[in-house]
This record gives C-alpha cells, sequence and structure tokens, in this order.
C-alpha cells in the first residue's frame, strides 16, 4: 500500500456546483486528455506509438478514480501493489501486470503515473501506458508466441519511482534500458509519456486555480454521479431482472498448438446492480495468450458499450462501478497464476469487443453488431543489413494490421480499418523509407465481409517483398473460428497468411509463429479477416450490390449471398435475381437467428487442414 | 488616380472595399451573394462601391480577391468526379485511408464514414513501380495505362489526379502518365501528386491530390469568368487570390493550384485582423472569428500568422500550407439540448443554420440557439439602429425556456447564461489548441474579435483567456476584404527530402534553398515583382530521426557561411522549439524533411482611417438605456452607436455597442476605449492587470 505525503492535510470540502460549472470541468478535462495524446504522438519515435497510436492516457481524481480516458487502468490497484512513499515530483513507472492488479497486461506496455500536487495536496493522478515495440527477451518485439513464462518475455519492471521529488532515478533506468533492443526507441517514447502525464497534471492545477480545489473536486464527484445515475437509468431499462444472458466466443489457438480456448461471459441483473460473470471460460493457456485482466477494465468496457449510444457527448467515467460486479475465476484465461505469459494478450482484449456485443446485443437493438475486426495483428520484421552503407545495422520492425468493421445497425462495416480508437496504419511509403521491405499490395480483399443487409467490412491484404535477409513473426487469430453475423447477416471471411518464396515455393504460416526466417525476394502475404455481416443479405438493394461489384468489393459470383444475378460489369439481372432470392428464402427459419457462427466448431475442426492449410489445434490441456 | 479592390464573398453577403492608393480613404459596399456564380454579385459590388466613391472602373489598378469557391465545392459535396490512377496494389488508398475511426472505445459503431473523394469505381492501377529512392523498380506499362485510362474515359469523369507510390522521390512515372492521358482525356484537367504536394505518405499526397482535382474545374471556370468579366466592365487592372496561407497569388497560379485556396475565407479574416491590429498598434494577438455554425481561431505572432502544413474543411484534411485556423462547430446558431439520459447541459455541435435559424429570427426555428440566449439576456437589442432585422425576443423567451425547464438551472436567463457560458468555453477550448497547446501563453496577447457574432462574445473570451485588450475592428463584417487588400503577393517552392543531418552538408543544402529561393523569385517577377521588392524567407521542417512529426523551423540563410553553422543553428534552433512545445529534447540525431522558400512581394500602403478626437465622454453616441442580464442580475447598460464615437472616448461596461453588421458586448468591470484609428480596446478597469498589457504595445 503507497503511503502519500501531502504537506496539506486539509480535507477537501464538499460544495455544490451548477450545471454549468460541471460542463465546463469536463470539457476541460476532455481536451486535456486529447493534448496528452498529442504530446505523446507528436515526440514518440517507435512506430508503434507514433504511427499507429498504441497507448493509452488516463486522468484520475484524488482517489485515483478514471474521470477521462479511454482504456483505463486501475490506479487504486497500482498504489494497494505500491511499496513506499510516494511524494509530489515523484513519477512512477512499470511494466510488470502482476504488480499492479493488472492494470496493465503485458511486459510491453510501460505505464507511467504521476500524483498531481495542488498546493500541497493530492488531487488527482494522470497516466498513460504505451506499447514499447521491444523491451527484449529471446525474440524481437518481445513477444515469443511459444512462450510459457514472462521471464521470456524481457524486461519486467516492478513499481518504482522514475523521478523522485523531481530527480530522474538514472542508474535504475540505464539498467532497464540495457536490456531492450531499441533503447533510443524506449527512452523517446518514455520521455513522451512522462511529458504528456506533466501536461495533463498542469491542466488539472489550472483548473484548481480557476474554480478552487473544492469546486474542481465536488465538480468531479457531480460527474461520477451523473454516470452513476445514466447508468443505474439503463441497466433497469435494459436488463431485464433475474434473467441471465449467456455468450461464447473463442481465440483459435495459443501459438503452441492447443485450442480453441472457449471465452464465456454472462450478465444477470439483480435490483440496481448487474454481475458480469466470466465462470466457464477456458483455464489458462500454455502460451502466451492469457488475457489478465482488471476486473475495473471490465466494468469500463462494459460502461462504454452502454453509455456510447445513449450520449456520445459524455465523459464516461468510473463512477458506475459500484452498480457492477465483476466475477473472474481463478487460474483462468482470464486471471493466470504468475508467472503465465501474457505477450500475446492482444486478441483476448480484441474479443472482448465481440463478447460484449454478442451479449448485450441480445437485448439492444442499438448495440448489437456482427463480430468485428476483434485483435489488433500484429507483424514484425528485423534483421542486420547485409550490405550498403548501413550493412550491419539493425533494423526492426513492430506494425499493427487492420481489417474489416462489422455490419452494425447504422450501416456497412468500413473496410479495412480500426476498431480501435485513434489507431492509424504505418504508410506503405514510410514502411519503404525505413525498412528493407516493398509493399507490393495494400488492399482490401473481395468479398471477405460478411453478406448482410449491412455488409461486412473486408479483410486487408498486405504483400511485403522482403529485400534484407532477416526473421519475421506474426501475431493473429480468427484462422479457425468465423467473425459471427447477426441477425440473418452471414459471418465473415478467416484470415490466411502465407510465404511466396523467392525459391518459388510456397508456404502457409500459422497466425502465430516468431523467428520465422526469410530471404530477400521472398514475399508475405498477410490477410487479416472480415467483418460479419447485419441483417438478411437477401434484403440489400441489388443496385447497391452491382455498385459493389463495379467497385470490386464484392464479385460477381460473390452477389449471389445476397441473392443478385449480375455480370462482372455489375448488370444485374432482375428476374434471375428474383427467382434467385425466392430459392435462397425458400427454406429458412422465420425469424432468422440471431447469430450465425458458421459450421459447428467439430465441422471447423474436422476440415481445419483442408480448409485452412494448418493442422487442427489439440484441445486445451489444464496444467 | 489608382484604386485597390478588396473583395471578400462569403456565404451570405459579398463584401466590396475600395482603397484609395494615395491616401487610403476608403469605400465599402456590401451585396447580397450569388452562389450559383459568385461572380455576378462581385461585380455588381464593384459597381456599387465605385458609384458610391464616384470612380471609374479604369481607375481600378488591381483586384484582391478571397474566394470560397473552393471550399464550398468541399463542404457541399459538388466538386468534380475525379478519376484516380494509383500503383498496381494501391486502388484502394482513399477507401482505406488511414484505417483511423475517430471517437473513443466502441466509436465504430456510431460512425458514419464518408465515401472517398475520388469514388472506387473511378480508380484504376497501372503497372509500374518506384522505389523508396526514387529508383526504377518496375518500368511503367504503358499498354496498362491506356487501356487503365481508356476505361476512366467511359465513366464520365471531369478531373483526373495521378498518385502513384514513392512519386515523391520520383516523378518521371506520374509525368508520363499526365501526357498519355493529355493524350487519350483531351480536355480533362490532370493533377499530379508529385507537383501538387511531392511527400512522403501516399495517403495524404492522394487526397490532397483529389481535392485538388476535385475543385479545379469550379475555381477555373470561376477565376476565368471572373477575370472576363471584370475585363467587359473596363477593368483592366490584374486580379489576384487570396491563398489558405494568406498569401496572393495570380489567377492562374491559383487556378493550377486551388487546393491552396481551401481557406482563403479564413486567411483573408486573419490577414484583416493583422492589418487592424497593426494601426491599432499590436504585433501579437490571437484572432476570433464566430460566425452561424462555425468559429475559427488562430495566433499571429509579429504580425505574421502562424501557419501549418494541413487544412481541414469539414470532413477532408488534406496537406496543404495554411493559416494555423481551428475551427469548432459552434457558433450563434448552435443548438443548447439536454439529454434526458445523463441530464447534461449540451451546446452543439447541431446548429439551427441560416434556415430556418435562431428562433430570435421567426424564420420557423423553434429550438434554443446561441443567439436566442443572447436576445434573453438583452445582449442583441430587438430594436437595432439600422432595423435590418427585428429580433423576436418572446420567441427566443420560449425557446431557451425549454432548457430552463429541463435542467435545474432556475430561470430563463439563468439557462441563457449557461448557454453562453458553454459556448464560450468551446470557443475557449479552441483559443487554447492554438496558443497553450502551442507553448504560448494567451495573456502575452492581445484577442482580435470579428465576424458576426464574435464582438458579443470577444469581452468574455477576453476574461477567460487573459489575453488583452479585445480589439473590436471597425465594421467587423468586412474584415475579410481588408485582408485580401491588405497582404501581400507570396509563392512557396517545396522540396521533402528526408535526409539525416550526416546526410547533409551546409553546402548542399544552401544549393537546394538557393534553387528553391530561385524558383520563388522567378514566379514573383513572373508576376511584376521586382526582385528588389522580393523578400525571401527560408524554413524546414525537422524532426528527431524516427520521429513522426515535423516541426516547422525558420531557416537564416545567411547562417550558411561556409563554416558548417547553417545546420548547427537549425539544430539548435529545432531543439529550442522541441523544448518549448514538449519541454524535453533528445540526444537522437536530427532529420530534415522538406525544404521551403518563400517569396513574398511587398505588403501595400494602406493609410488606416483616423476618427475625429473626442473628450472621452461617450455620450454624445448614446442611444438609449436598456435591461441586460449579467452575473445572475438584471442591470441597466448604455447602448451606444458605433458611428458617432470619437477618438478617445471610453465606454464602460455594461455596454452595448452597435452598428450595421456587429453587436460589441462590453461587461461590467471593462471598459472600451476608442483607438484613433476606429477600433474598440476593451480591458478591465478593476483590478487593472499589471505588466502583460502594457508589453504588448508598441
Amino acid at each position: 500500500m503507497a503511503r502519500l505525503i501531502e504537506t496539506n492535510t486539509e480535507p477537501m470540502r464538499s460544495v455544490d456546483v451548477d450545471v454549468v460549472t460541471l460542463d465546463l470541468v469536463e470539457n476541460a478535462l476532455r481536451n486535456a486528455r486529447y493534448e496528452m495524446d498529442e504530446v505523446l504522438f507528436r515526440t514518440a519515435l517507435s512506430p508503434g506509438i507514433r504511427e499507429q497510436h498504441d497507448e493509452f492516457p488516463l486522468i484520475a481524481n484524488h482517489e485515483g478514480k478514471m474521470m477521462v480516458g479511454q482504456f483505463g487502468l486501475s490506479i487504486p490497484d497500482f498504489l494497494d501493489n505500491f511499496d513506499g512513499t510516494i511524494e509530489e515530483g515523484d513519477v512512477l513507472l512499470t511494466s510488470d501486470p502482476y504488480s499492479c492488479g493488472a492494470a496493465i497486461s503485458h511486459a510491453n506496455d510501460w505505464l507511467v503515473v504521476i500524483p498531481i500536487f495542488f498546493e500541497g495536496r493530492i488531487v488527482g493522478w494522470s497516466a498513460m501506458f504505451g506499447h514499447m515495440s521491444d523491451v527484449g527477451g529471446k525474440s524481437p518485439a518481445s513477444m515469443p508466441t511459444d512462450a510459457r513464462t514472462i521471464f521470456e518475455e524481457g524486461v519486467v519492471i516492478p513499481p518504482f519511482r522514475l523521478y523522485k521529488a523531481g530527480v530522474l532515478d538514472d542508474d535504475a533506468l540505464r539498467i532497464i534500458l540495457n536490456q531492450v533492443r531499441k533503447p533510443d526507441w524506449n527512452r523517446a517514447d518514455l520521455n513522451g509519456i512522462v511529458a504528456a502525464c506533466r501536461t495533463a497534471a498542469r491542466r488539472v492545477q489550472e483548473l484548481c486555480a480557476r474554480f478552487g480545489v473544492d469546486t474542481y473536486n465536488s465538480a468531479l464527484d457531480a460527474l461520477l454521479e451523473r454516470n452513476y445515475r445514466a447508468m443505474k437509468v439503463l441497466l433497469a431499462m435494459v436488463f431485464e431482472e433475474g434473467r441471465t444472458l449467456e455468450f461464447t466466443d473463442y481465440i483459435c489457438d495459443d501459438g503452441l498448438g492447443y485450442g480453441p480456448y472457449e471465452l464465456k461471459l454472462s450478465l444477470t441483473r439483480t435490483g440496481d446492480k448487474v454481475l458480469l460473470d466470466f465462470t466457464g471460460s477456458s483455464p489458462q493457456a500454455q502460451g502466451p495468450i492469457n488475457y489478465y485482466i482488471n476486473e475495473n477494465l471490465v466494468r469500463m468496457f462494459f460502461g462504454i458499450y452502454m453509455i456510447t449510444v445513449a450520449d456520445p457527448q459524455i465523459l464516461w467515467n468510473d463512477g458506475f462501478y459500484p452498480l457492477v460486479d465483476v466475477e473472474i475465476p481463478d487460474d483462468s484465461f482470464w486471471k493466470p497464476t504468475y508467472p503465465a505469459a501474457l505477450n500475446a494478450r492482444n486478441h483476448g482484449i480484441g474479443r472482448v469487443f465481440d463478447l460484449f456485443g454478442g451479449l448485450l446485443g441480445q437485448t439492444n437493438p442499438d448495440l448489437l453488431n456482427a463480430a468485428g475486426f476483434s485483435s489488433s495483428p500484429h507483424f514484425m520484421y528485423s534483421g542486420n543489413y547485409g550490405e550498403g552503407d548501413r550493412k550491419g545495422e539493425w533494423f526492426q520492425l513492430y506494425s499493427i494490421g487492420f481489417g474489416g468493421i462489422p455490419g452494425r445497425p447504422i450501416g456497412d462495416g468500413p473496410d479495412g480499418h480500426s476498431l480501435w480508437p485513434s489507431f492509424v496504419n504505418i504508410p506503405c511509403e514510410y514502411l519503404e523509407s525505413y525498412y528493407p521491405l516493398r509493399v507490393e499490395r495494400w488492399e482490401t480483399v473481395t468479398d471477405t465481409g460478411g453478406a448482410g443487409l449491412h455488409r461486412g467490412g473486408n479483410a486487408v491484404e498486405v504483400a511485403y517483398r522482403f529485400l534484407e535477409a532477416g526473421t519475421i513473426a506474426i501475431h493473429d487469430d480468427r484462422w479457425l473460428t468465423y467473425p459471427w453475423g447477426v441477425n440473418g447477416g452471414e459471418p465473415g471471411a478467416r484470415s490466411r497468411k502465407w510465404l511466396d518464396r523467392a525459391d518459388g515455393t510456397s508456404e502457409v504460416l500459422g497466425s502465430k509463429v516468431h523467428d520465422v526466417p526469410v530471404q530477400p525476394g521472398d514475399l508475405l502475404h498477410f490477410v487479416t479477416w472480415g467483418g460479419g455481416g447485419w441483417g438478411d443479405p437477401l434484403a440489400r438493394d441489388p443496385e447497391l450490390v452491382s455498385l459493389e461489384v463495379r467497385r470490386g468489393l464484392v464479385s460477381a459470383e460473390g452477389s449471389r449471398r445476397y441473392g443478385v444475378v449480375c455480370d462482372e460489369a455489375g448488370t444485374v439481372d432482375a428476374d434471375a435475381t428474383t427467382a434467385l432470392r425466392e430459392e435462397l428464402g425458400r427454406d429458412r427459419p422465420s425469424p432468422l437467428p440471431t447469430f450465425d457462427m458458421g459450421p459447428s466448431l467439430e465441422t471447423i475442426l474436422e476440415k481445419s487442414l483442408e480448409e485452412t492449410g494448418l493442422p487442427a489445434p489439440r484441445p486445451p490441456i489444464v496444467r | 488616380m489608382t484604386y485597390r479592390l478588396g473583395v471578400d464573398v462569403g456565404g451570405t453577403f459579398t463584401d466590396i472595399l475600395l482603397i484609395d492608393e494615395e491616401t487610403g480613404e476608403t469605400h465599402r459596399a456590401k451585396t447580397s451573394s450569388t452562389p450559383e456564380d459568385q461572380s455576378v454579385g462581385v461585380l455588381r459590388g464593384i459597381e456599387r462601391a465605385c458609384a458610391a466613391a464616384g470612380v471609374t472602373m479604369d481607375e481600378i489598378s488591381e483586384v484582391f480577391h478571397g474566394t470560397t469557391v473552393a471550399t464550398n465545392a468541399i463542404l457541399e459535396g459538388k466538386g468534380a468526379r475525379v478519376g484516380l490512377v494509383t500503383t498496381d496494389g494501391f486502388r484502394q488508398v482513399l477507401q482505406i485511408a488511414r484505417s483511423f475511426v475517430p471517437g473513443g472505445l466502441a466509436g465504430w459503431i456510431i460512425w458514419p464514414k464518408p465515401e472517398p473523394l475520388a469514388a472506387l469505381e473511378d480508380t484504376v492501377e497501372v503497372v509500374g513501380r518506384i522505389g523508396a529512392d526514387g529508383s526504377v523498380v518496375t518500368e511503367l506499362d504503358e499498354d496498362d495505362v491506356r487501356r487503365k485510362l481508356g476505361v476512366l474515359a467511359t465513366q464520365g469523369i471531369e478531373a483526373l489526379s495521378i498518385s502513384l507510390i514513392n512519386a515523391y522521390a520520383n516523378p518521371d512515372h506520374e509525368r508520363r502518365v499526365g501526357e498519355i492521358a493529355a493524350e487519350l482525356l483531351p480536355g480533362i484537367a490532370v493533377s499530379l501528386s508529385s507537383s501538387v504536394l511531392p511527400e512522403l505518405r501516399e495517403y495524404e499526397r492522394t487526397i490532397t491530390t483529389v481535392a485538388n482535382a476535385a475543385v479545379q474545374p469550379q475555381v477555373k471556370k470561376y477565376v476565368a469568368n471572373l477575370e472576363s468579366q471584370l475585363v467587359d466592365a473596363g477593368v483592366d487592372g490584374k486580379l489576384c487570390i487570396l491563398r489558405s496561407d494568406g498569401g496572393l497569388v495570380s489567377a492562374g497560379v491559383a487556378s493550377d493550384n486551388p487546393v491552396n485556396l481551401l481557406l482563403s475565407g479564413p486567411a483573408g479574416g486573419v490577414t484583416g485582423a493583422t492589418w487592424v491590429a497593426e494601426q491599432a498598434g499590436f504585433r501579437d494577438f490571437l484572432t476570433f472569428d464566430m460566425g452561424g455554425t462555425s468559429t475559427d481561431v488562430a495566433l499571429v505572432q509579429d504580425l505574421t500568422p502562424r501557419v501549418g502544413r494541413e487544412t481541414t474543411v469539414g470532413d477532408l484534411k488534406v496537406r496543404a500550407t495554411s493559416v494555423d485556423v481551428r475551427t469548432v462547430g459552434a457558433g450563434g446558431g448552435s443548438i443548447a439540448h439536454v439529454p434526458e439520459l445523463t441530464q447534461a447541459l449540451r451546446v452543439g455541435p447541431q446548429s439551427a443554420g441560416a434556415s430556418p435559424g435562431p428562433a430570435a429570427y421567426a424564420a420557423g426555428g423553434t429550438e434554443p440557439t446561441v443567439t436566442d440566449a443572447n436576445v434573453v439576456l438583452g445582449y442583441l437589442p430587438t430594436d437595432l439602429a439600422g432595423g435590418e432585422i427585428t429580433l423576436d425576443r418572446e420567441a427566443a423567451r420560449a425557446a431557451v425556456k425549454s432548457i430552463a425547464d429541463a435542467t435545474a438551472l432556475g430561470s430563463v436567463e439563468a439557462a441563457a447564461a449557461g448557454m453562453i457560458d458553454i459556448v464560450n468555453e468551446n470557443m475557449f477550448g479552441a483559443l487554447r489548441l492554438v496558443s497553450v497547446q502551442q507553448g504560448f501563453d494567451p495573456r502575452d496577447f492581445a484577442l482580435v474579435a470579428f465576424g458576426g457574432a464574435g464582438p458579443l462574445h470577444a469581452n468574455a473570451l477576453g476574461r477567460l483567456t487573459g489575453a488583452w485588450p479585445v480589439i473590436i475592428p471597425p465594421s467587423p463584417g468586412v474584415l475579410c476584404a481588408y485582408g485580401d487588400a491588405t497582404t501581400n503577393l507570396r509563392d512557396e517552392s517545396v522540396r521533402t527530402l528526408v535526409r539525416r543531418f550526416d546526410e547533409l552538408s551546409d553546402d548542399s543544402l544552401l544549393e537546394i534553398l538557393q534553387e528553391l529561393g530561385a524558383a520563388s523569385r522567378e514566379t514573383l517577377a513572373k508576376e511584376g515583382v521586382a526582385e528588389a521588392d522580393q523578400r525571401l524567407v527560408y524554413s524546414a521542417d525537422l524532426r528527431y530521426h524516427g520521429q513522426g512529426f515535423e516541426i516547422p523551423v525558420t531557416i537564416d540563410i545567411d547562417s550558411f557561411d561556409g563554416s558548417g553553422a547553417g545546420i548547427a543553428a537549425l539544430r539548435a534552433a529545432f531543439d529550442v522549439e522541441h523544448e518549448r512545445l514538449f519541454s524535453f529534447v533528445l540526444d537522437n540525431e536530427h532529420e530534415l524533411v522538406t525544404v521551403r522558400a518563400t517569396a513574398n512581394g511587398p505588403r501595400p500602403e494602406v493609410a488606416a482611417p483616423v476618427l475625429e478626437d473626442g473628450d472621452g465622454d461617450p455620450a454624445a453616441a448614446l442611444v438609449e438605456r436598456s435591461a441586460v442580464w449579467v452575473e445572475g442580475a438584471e442591470v441597466e447598460a448604455g447602448i451606444y452607436d458605433r458611428a458617432r464615437l470619437r477618438a478617445g472616448d471610453v465606454v464602460a461596461g455594461p455596454a452595448i455597442v452597435t452598428e450595421m453588421d456587429s453587436t460589441t458586448l462590453v461587461l461590467p468591470g471593462h471598459a472600451a476605449t476608442v483607438h484613433p484609428s476606429g477600433s474598440l480596446l476593451i480591458r478591465p478597469t478593476d483590478p487593472p492587470t499589471p505588466g502583460h498589457d502594457d508589453r504588448k504595445e508598441n
């Protein structure tokens, strides 16, 4: 438990705050949070943060409750686990999920937390974590797909004071940076994160000066209360008392050949409160896919889904947390036991989107989306230049790919976009300037979005031609189970990866591999997956299908999934279309099933090798 | 005698400013804009201004024009149908864009994705590949090019854009495709990415090129129309167009690169504000241009507006140099609402627009807008001197009452005051973006407020930012036309290099700078600006090697004296700027991304009007006393007619100063002093702000 050193121990008073001041404070906090992003993006060196924005900020009140942020990390848990004093000018750093109650969930994420002091008292906290492209360990990018323990995943920093009362602990930083492959990246990114947190602190201090500490703090209380009230109304409105909703989805494999892992989530409302229960999910994985999740993070995911639609301008915060109970079984996929490996937890985070979508959508049509692009597929490439003026120089790329946004109540899912907020792709020309590779194709893949009244977004294919020998690594999923469709919509296409070697051979790659050697001239095809479809495909306007054929987003053959008969130029045969729609519609159940998960799991496993080129994974074992 | 004309075409009105080049005497005219063909309204306005001044058309030597033709084409989705040629494998460069989805987690659920500016069915890819170093990896397949252009020829495209991978490093393939297009698609204007924006990053370069192509036909037609009509009307003076960066270019140059005109309108406001502030004796200031649906803000330092490398218009963001204007979607027409679930008071982003407009306009609007709140509080007198628009106070009260009812705010006035506070806070947020977030303390700046609603909110914004004095220009409505007429001709040459400092030498960089400078100098010379009258400015966009964003730094060309001091000076200047913006510097190597040379013509001499001296007492301008609601209570405020104020008069708040196209609110505890140049300078009276204010005046 952290001991806080405050020179001013006068307690804050609760005062009345009018609705206008409340909105002024809310707005100022929102601005401060975006300013944090801006500071880091513009100063970071690693492509992951600089170009792709793999970072998450937060501003909390004096108790550590999140007031604004987009990911949440649990400052109370962090402080509970921190053994030492905290005073003005301190900057805390950690990368150990097991020492902060899973405020972060793998060792690549470096979390900085700073106390915000005003007139000798702590008035808030700012925090931010960013994904470091490399934190050492046995494989470049520090995400070995076969890791069984966190010891294989690089340097793991326990919570400590990087700055003590404003003074940098140079020795500690030197020891940490000595473990990693690209220390200048880590140093710059860490500098940016600290600068961003300090910027937020300044903004909070300005607000305290402007409104007074008591008004500021009372405004935060009122904002928390606003979320609490809104959520209470929503819960009663949306969920039937006593009825349990359930949803199950999967992670295809764990990098060590076991899978699929079953992820279960249920929800029951009793009185004012709901219980989110992960019981029944698979036990912890052998490989590094475990997603050690913090209970508060679950609450936040849940809250975002509930509130975003009701008042998009709201600043959602921790205020509603008392209304949500969370049950996560020990030794499970969601709560593995130290020192289980964690590096590839991005699939689990992504699948939380689909889990909540599938769960909540059962009662709330505003929220029912198909399964989307619920991961952040990684591609890594590294090695030493073999010749030229850079001969011997180390190069290392870590990048995140995108795929199909699912069909949504408001319309089609965008092709090749990000489900993650603020993430962007790395421009091809940037990659080609900084790395020995050439991108030969960067397009979405025809027909990979699930058919539906609202089509799922198409997957993306990026084809990388390697110009230097090196190794590559891939983290992806949904190569086996399907991105499901809803309300009659069909599943999207699964992901695929293969290498066309310079020697003319071709090989299918697993979705989680590392240290795969590549030679100059080898061509990697990295194909992500499509979003599921939404609603009855036979109800889609044939003219729209025709337009998409002309656009190359759907093929003439693919248009038949919509019951549309047309040629390559998109010219629709109206009679044939009517006939085909009649035929396809004849033996369908009514109403159409809410979820279409594709073929049964048995069938999928049985046909794995034939359809994907990869053997079916072995059933997970309890260790 | 010779005259110059400033012409600003806005959404509703076209403003004309006729300036006597010798005396600085001005004549203004205002006519309705003619959106179907803006040149009609322009010509009518010119005729009216000339008639009023007793000037004949042939006495006009120069016409300076800020235009929204390009902006409107984008905002209204009425740009040309653009075909796009990409590299094989990259046909969906606009469909995928940067894969970015706005909003927070779950933002994707509610985001309506805009359609690409060049439709996917009008996009083709051609075989041929340039490497990142500019080398040819695969020769251009001209048969393939002809085949693909043949497809586009049948599609009915109205403009063509060509954007190939790595074309910034080697434009040969693009140029060849352009030549073939000229052959196969005669009469279709072609935009090459390597000439519109020779910079790395394929999506940004492509969208900028496509935007250029999309607005080009309309801009070209408009400019040609206007030129010929001016000639027909007897004006043989030169036509110049104001670019987004606040510089003027000839009509021909404007037509070739119309993507640089997207912020021509707001740039006119900022340059106009610059002229006004200079007359009033201030060199550092923020600009605050509040209209009906949106508000533009910018920062001007030492009479030079900060420029940025991005231009945003609606959903479209392109890489084009423009005055760093930030826009918030809040203005007089912004609608207040209270979401049922959270009971929060929100103002905007919905706007009542021009139709039906605020409830007070009695044109069918019933929703409570910011203008209605101003009416309720008595800030907008319902019986204005000019009497052009009468405002319906009861309708405004009824609309705002819905907010009072839905919140715990006890009265209609309290609800109105709340709406004003919230919208002011939004504006404050925008002003912070250009000041605090760029490392500038707003208290070191003045605040120039204009636009229809700016002067009403300006005093409050002065209080929030601490930027004093608040300057209200004379006739805030025709400020843009002033800007058009008082800025200078400009040309910019750019080259993207992406070189680490150890790959550069003073000599090699100097050579490039001199080439760029010569190119710009020549362009201006062609425009008739003598070399001796030109001023060349050099700048570079720098970063630490590996960073993704650049910081613009001014280059002192004299430091390139052969001793190696030039690059050292750049390095030092960058570190200072990085420290100022982000509070730290790194040991990493520096990298130069882009260099540019800008040639500036002389700024025209325009004499400012001088008001007759008064005795400090504004009593002669007092029209009436009226009740206004401030700080939770009703008080009596003087209402003054601005036309009758004299230099040195001091209007103490609470007060309202009215004129034909604007209304200024002076809050209690503040006073507006009339500057001889006609501007009102608002400052707090009690307590005086020490230090800051005095430092700014020169």
